[in-house]
């Protein structure tokens, strides 16, 4: 079975998510119903008196399992913003990226028209 | 002789036809002439068109609603999806986006599309059939010879979860070196035949995603059974690009950008099955003295 750490953990990086998903719409992420909706669920199955209780580790591989697909979303997102929207890149652009610069001659090359 | 040919046919058109020009309607985005734009940019994305996104039951389950419209699948047919959890995802997928809607990450709508629509037309058997099939080709039985750290790795990381998985369904797997890969007999196949069999249409047509984006079908059942995290899965799936960028190093706009994509498709995957595949029963405990 695959240990998750405290679920705590696991809603805390839900809500940073979601607040993120938010963040630039200007609204509360707690007015969202998913917000309503997950912390009801970690409440409703916060208690229990087992060791190892089935149904809350279900729950909880659940929620991890959608907190990595809201955290890779974004990260996801970011690097296609950063890298991969604008088409293709322009030659000085390419050599900036690895760090060079294209060879600079004062007075043109001569070939130019 | 062309000119003549083609005065001969029109000859043949009454003269009050031949005068009407045909009207090209443009319809759809307007494109720019390629000396104009830049190349390989991609198609401009659409606007938000909505302000608020809710879910409401219907008949046939849960749908989403975009203001007051109802949202569709690309075949034009009511998008509805069996129970709340999923439908409060996907209306949190389309709640996201802020101000032009980005398709390419929003998977669990892509996948509740898949299934609500089947363009491919597949069968539950057929479906089925695609998913062992790719037992064969399974990447974690698949092992190097040579750099032995490689080796070493394989054997330390993949070992214990084709252990896990035989020990599990009962069945013999085993691993090789060759370009043919193991062989798995058919009583194994004809076990994972009958455990997918199990699963409903929509279930199964998230396992055939999670399958192809994992390319093993050992690692997508560990995180059925969650044995697995998502993020475990993925590093074993890519295990040699991982080794690589231990000794090459790491290229952010490609190495990061594909593992967060994979990530985000594998989990997306593995929520669908698990929220079409369950039962939700909730047994609240009665206070005993």
């Amino acid at each position: 079975m695959a240990t998750l750490g405290p679920p705590l953990r696991t809603f805390r990086g839900l809500l940073r998510e979601l607040r993120y998903t938010k963040g630039e719409a200007g609204r509360s992420y707690q007015e969202m119903a998913a917000y309503q909706y997950l912390k009801e669920a970690f409440r409703v199955h916060r208690v229990t008196s087992e060791k190892l209780c089935r149904a809350q580790h279900d729950l909880h591989f659940q929620a991890a399992t959608y907190l990595c697909l809201l955290r890779s979303v974004r990260k996801h997102l970011a690097l296609h913003q950063e890298y991969h929207s604008g088409g293709e890149r322009s030659a000085e652009e390419v050599a900036g990226l690895v760090g060079l610069k294209l060879p600079h001659q004062p007075g043109g090359k001569g070939w130019e028209p | 002789m062309w000119r003549g040919n083609l005065q001969l046919l029109l000859s043949s058109i009454p003269l009050a036809v031949r005068h009407q020009r045909p009207v090209f309607r443009v319809r759809g985005p307007v494109f720019l002439p390629l000396n104009l734009r830049k190349p390989y940019t991609p198609q401009p994305e659409r606007k938000r068109f909505y302000q608020n996104v809710s879910i409401c039951q219907g008949e046939g389950g849960f749908e989403i609603n975009l203001d007051h419209r109802k949202l569709k699948t690309p075949q034009g047919t009511l998008f509805t999806v069996p129970n709340k959890t999923l439908a409060l995802a996907v209306a949190t997928e389309w709640d996201s986006q802020q101000d032009t809607i980005k398709f390419f990450t929003m998977h669990l709508t892509t996948l509740c599309n898949t299934a609500l629509d089947n363009p491919s037309q597949r069968s539950k058997e057929q479906l089925i059939r695609a998913a062992v099939k790719f037992l064969e080709t399974d990447t974690i039985c698949y092992r190097m010879e040579e750099p032995p750290a490689l080796v070493e790795l394989q054997k330390n990381e993949w070992d214990p979860v084709v252990v896990w998985a035989e020990k599990r369904y009962d069945v013999v797997i085993g691993s090789s070196t060759s370009i043919l890969g193991p062989s798995i007999p058919q009583s194994t196949k004809d076990t994972f035949i009958s455990h997918l069999a199990s699963y409903n249409t929509w279930a199964l047509h998230g396992i055939e995603y999670m399958i192809t984006q994992l390319k093993s079908l050992i690692l997508a059942m560990g995180l059925l059974d969650k044995h697995l995290t998502v993020e475990q899965a993925v590093l074993l799936s890519r295990l040699e690009e991982e080794y690589q960028i231990q000794h090459w190093g790491n290229v952010e706009w490609a190495h990061d950008y594909d593992v967060h994509e994979l990530r985000a498709r594998t989990a997306a995957a593995t929520l669908f099955v698990h929220l079409c595949s369950e039962s939700s029963t909730v047994k609240h405990k009665l206070m005993q003295d």
